[in-house]
């Protein structure tokens, strides 16, 4: 009966991207639309903000949200909508530079413990149980309190706390790959280890690490908005999400969209960001 | 007993759908045989004939996305076409058995065989409840099973794979049905073995009036083991008869094919080929006194045996053996303990390194040519691979000696683009064979290159290997568990029980001729076995 069952997939044909997308759902499509939507806030905040991010008008302070200010306005008669969609790119950009230091550092240190293991492996495994064993947040704001306070700290913190994560998911990857036939082939053709490390395990064992960074990516925005709500990280008076938060608080009573609608927008970007990173994960690998 | 047949198929077409939405695709198309109590009907076909489907629909198991889209199954002369998962719930076990492919998997890892068989006895209420444990060791000293209180208090894992099987067979004949499907039920065991459970399911034939539907790829088993076959292809009954006048007289071309491929059925057909080269110069393999150890575990036990230029030496041997230990020693992936291998007159170090030196010399062919290709990697890439590594020529030339070596295994440019994944199993060997020839060595090593294949594209790698070998003069050490196939194309054969050599001569001596019981035991076991004897 396997036999059969091979032979069938023999037949069928890879799918092409166009019918991969027809087969999402409706929820899948408000995901990848929203993700869209933040990614042309990070590129063109001009095109989507109906006012500038600084742009006070003292003739319209704390206003209820409206046709003319979708998300109302702050103390100072700031656009509320204006200043989250500015925000984007600071909050993207914090996040990117957490994930390109998870995913580098946590990729590089996997790769050497699971491909040297030994004393290799023990040592990094170890240090990654010790790092795992100190709850996220907590590290990373060790980590900005030693860096001093700021946007790009606040990021280096945050991606400096997530290579364990990476680093273990990769040990496991390289682990798993580097014992299949293809990487003993390769070997056995004559290769040296380092080239067959590079050209057969690494790129093997990278597609469950790439879908994690689209979810990591997620997090990091919840992270780097907690670390500016608690004021170490972008200074004011600049749109960043999290500063956005915390700058409402002292509304909350009397206008509470100032925390209520950059939270929901945060809490969005984050289930859209990790939705999508399902489907790439999902459809789109092997 | 009845007047009516154990199983009647008229018209059958089956068809899966390929979405939930679309239109059913018919597999099996107006299919008609009937089966008494008491004979046995063997399917046969390759992979994608529509032989299982066929039994899947007789037995009411047809996937959520199959139906029957025309014609009639009756059973004992109920028409049973369009039951519904209940009505067939009252058939299961009672009337049909059902034994299935691979054992292992079908038993629950966690629980005792003995609590599994119970469970069967429970459910169709065979005995009163008092009387099951009684009844399950019954049922287990039936099927052969010695020690059958004890075994039956033991997981799946601590049986030996016929022993699974036996015990698959025990829960298949535990609520006394009258037909039993047999789903490939050897195909993951070694010959001997295959041997005993077959004769197993005979007995119980035999005993119990069974009607047996018998779905195999192997027309020598087959032709030993049934009174009537059904040749499928592409879903098409082929040829419909007596099991001996069918496969001593066939009709339809695609029959005729498939017998002059199956190498049990024709064991001659190589036979100019042998002994091409006459024996002297340097071996391409000598192993000497070769000792290899797993912890306690002896795998190779002073193991010797010499690959002559240009020949092709065959290594045969049940799972367990050490025949695949030695196949890696051999091509220096795995280290020994003690004695020697020498590869054209170099000595292979005991403890060899990750990166291979002899590359040019010897290489080997995979069992499984899907994991042994990097699934990223196009075929082109896959092929010169080699040639990056080692350095060979610039990117124009790379590209001669590819597509060069590609027209050597009759392999069409239009692959070079494609990914192993999306190329059909034999041609995912040819590239592998090509891999491991485009560095021009002087030996392969072939660890069981066909056994994923069937038996048309099985004939069609063996030309093409052995074409191969007498163009580049190359010589092979040759894997196997068929001996069918051994006797038609190899030259010497070594027989290895438990990491011993019990034989090591020319083919024809040791199949003639055979000196040591094991090696009579397995020659015996060969299904065919007594036509080849009768051609030869």
């Amino acid at each position: 009966m396997s036999t059969d069952i091979a032979g069938l997939n023999d037949l069928a044909a890879v799918p092409t991207i166009r019918e991969r997308l027809a087969r999402l759902s409706a929820s899948e499509y408000l995901a990848l639309g929203f993700v869209g939507l933040l990614i042309v806030a990070t590129v063109a905040p001009q095109l989507l903000a109906p006012y500038g991010p600084l742009d006070p008008d003292e003739a319209n302070v704390l206003v209820a949200p409206s046709l003319a200010h979708p998300f109302g306005t702050d103390y100072l008669g700031r656009d509320l909508l204006s200043r989250v969609i500015y925000g984007t790119s600071r909050t993207f950009f914090g996040s990117a530079v957490a994930v390109v230091i998870g995913l580098g550092a946590g990729t590089l240190l996997g790769l050497l413990a699971a491909n040297f293991g030994g004393w290799v492996d023990a040592v990094i495994s170890r240090i990654i149980d010790v790092l795992l064993s100190i709850p996220g947040l907590l590290l990373a704001m060790m980590i900005v309190v030693s860096l001093g306070f700021g946007s790009l700290n606040a990021a280096i913190a945050v991606g400096v706390s997530s290579v364990a994560m990476f680093t273990r998911v990769m040990r496991s990857e390289v682990l798993a790959v580097k014992n299949l036939p293809f990487v003993e082939v390769s070997h056995h053709l004559g290769a040296r280890r380092a080239a067959v490390l590079l050209k057969h395990v690494l790129p093997n064992s990278y597609t469950a690490v790439l879908s994690l960074t689209a979810l990591q990516f997620g997090s990091a925005i919840l992270w780097i908005s907690a670390l500016s709500f608690l004021g170490y990280g972008a200074p004011p008076p600049q749109p960043e999400w999290g500063l956005l938060v915390s700058e409402g608080r002292d509304y909350i009573v009397s206008s509470p969209w100032l925390v209520l609608l950059p939270g929901l927008v945060i809490t969005l970007a984050v289930v859209a960001i990790s939705k999508v990173s399902q489907i790439v994960k999902e459809r789109f690998s092997r | 007993m009845t007047q009516h047949a154990a199983i009647e198929v008229s018209h059958l077409s089956i068809g899966y759908r390929p979405s939930p939405r679309a239109d059913l695709l018919n597999v099996v198309h107006d299919v008609s045989f009937s089966l008494e109590a008491g004979q046995t009907l063997s399917l046969v076909g390759q992979s994608g004939s529509g032989k299982s489907t066929i039994a899947q629909a007789v037995a009411g198991l047809l996937p959520a996305n199959g139906a029957i889209a025309g014609g009639h199954v009756r059973l004992a002369g109920t028409d049973v076409t369009r039951y519904s998962d209940k009505q067939w719930r009252g058939l299961r076990g009672s009337t049909i058995g059902y034994v299935p492919q691979d054992p292992l998997s079908s038993l629950d890892p966690l629980q005792r065989v003995g609590t599994q068989l119970a469970q069967a006895l429970r459910v169709h209420r065979v005995v009163p409840r008092s009387e099951i444990p009684a009844k399950v060791v019954q049922l287990l000293e039936h099927v052969g099973i010695r020690d059958a209180a004890q075994r039956a208090r033991a997981f799946p894992h601590e049986l030996s794979g016929g022993q699974q099987q036996r015990v698959l067979i025990a829960s298949a004949i535990a609520a006394n049905p009258s037909i039993l499907i047999a789903d490939e039920p050897t195909s993951a065991l070694d010959v001997t073995v295959q041997r005993t459970i077959l004769d197993l399911l005979g007995e119980f034939q035999e005993e119990l009036g069974l009607a047996i539907l018998f779905i195999t790829h192997d027309l020598a088993l087959a032709k030993d083991r049934s009174d009537t076959v059904a040749v499928l292809n592409h879903g098409e009954l082929k040829e419909y008869g007596n099991a001996a006048a069918v496969l001593a007289h066939p009709q339809d071309p695609y029959t005729v094919r498939l017998l002059s491929d199956a190498p049990a059925l024709s064991p001659d057909k190589y036979e100019q080929r042998h002994r091409p080269i006459v024996i002297g110069g340097v071996p391409a393999v000598e192993v000497t006194d070769l000792t290899k150890t797993f912890g306690r575990a002896t795998a190779l036990d002073a193991v010797s045996l010499r690959v002559e230029p240009g020949s092709i030496h065959a290594l045969v041997g049940e799972s367990g053996s050490g025949k695949t230990t030695l196949a890696r020693i051999v091509a220096g992936l795995t280290g020994f303990d003690s004695g020697s291998v020498l590869l054209e007159g170099r000595e292979l170090e005991p403890r060899p390194p990750v990166t291979n030196h002899h590359a040019r010399q010897l290489q080997l062919v995979y069992q499984n040519p899907l994991a042994a290709v990097d699934p990223r990697y196009t075929v082109a890439s896959i092929i010169e691979e080699p040639l990056l590594i080692h350095g060979v020529g610039d990117r124009a030339a790379r590209r001669a000696s590819v597509e060069q070596i590609l027209e050597k295994v009759a392999l069409p440019t239009s692959v070079l683009t494609r990914k192993a994944r999306e190329i059909s199993g034999g041609q995912r060997q040819r590239v592998a064979v090509a891999r491991a020839l485009v560095l021009a060595p002087r030996v392969l090593v072939l660890d069981e290159p066909t056994s994923a294949l069937d038996v048309t594209v099985q004939a069609q790698i063996i030309d093409l290997l052995l074409e191969l070998q007498s163009q580049e003069g190359l010589s092979y050490l040759f894997i196997s568990h068929d001996l069918s196939l051994v006797r038609q194309i190899a030259d010497d054969v070594t027989v290895l029980q438990q990491g011993r050599v019990v034989d090591s001569r020319p083919v024809l001596d040791v199949f003639t001729n055979p000196l040591d019981p094991y090696t009579v035991e397995l020659l015996d076991a060969i299904p065919g076995r007594a036509i080849a004897r009768s051609v030869a």
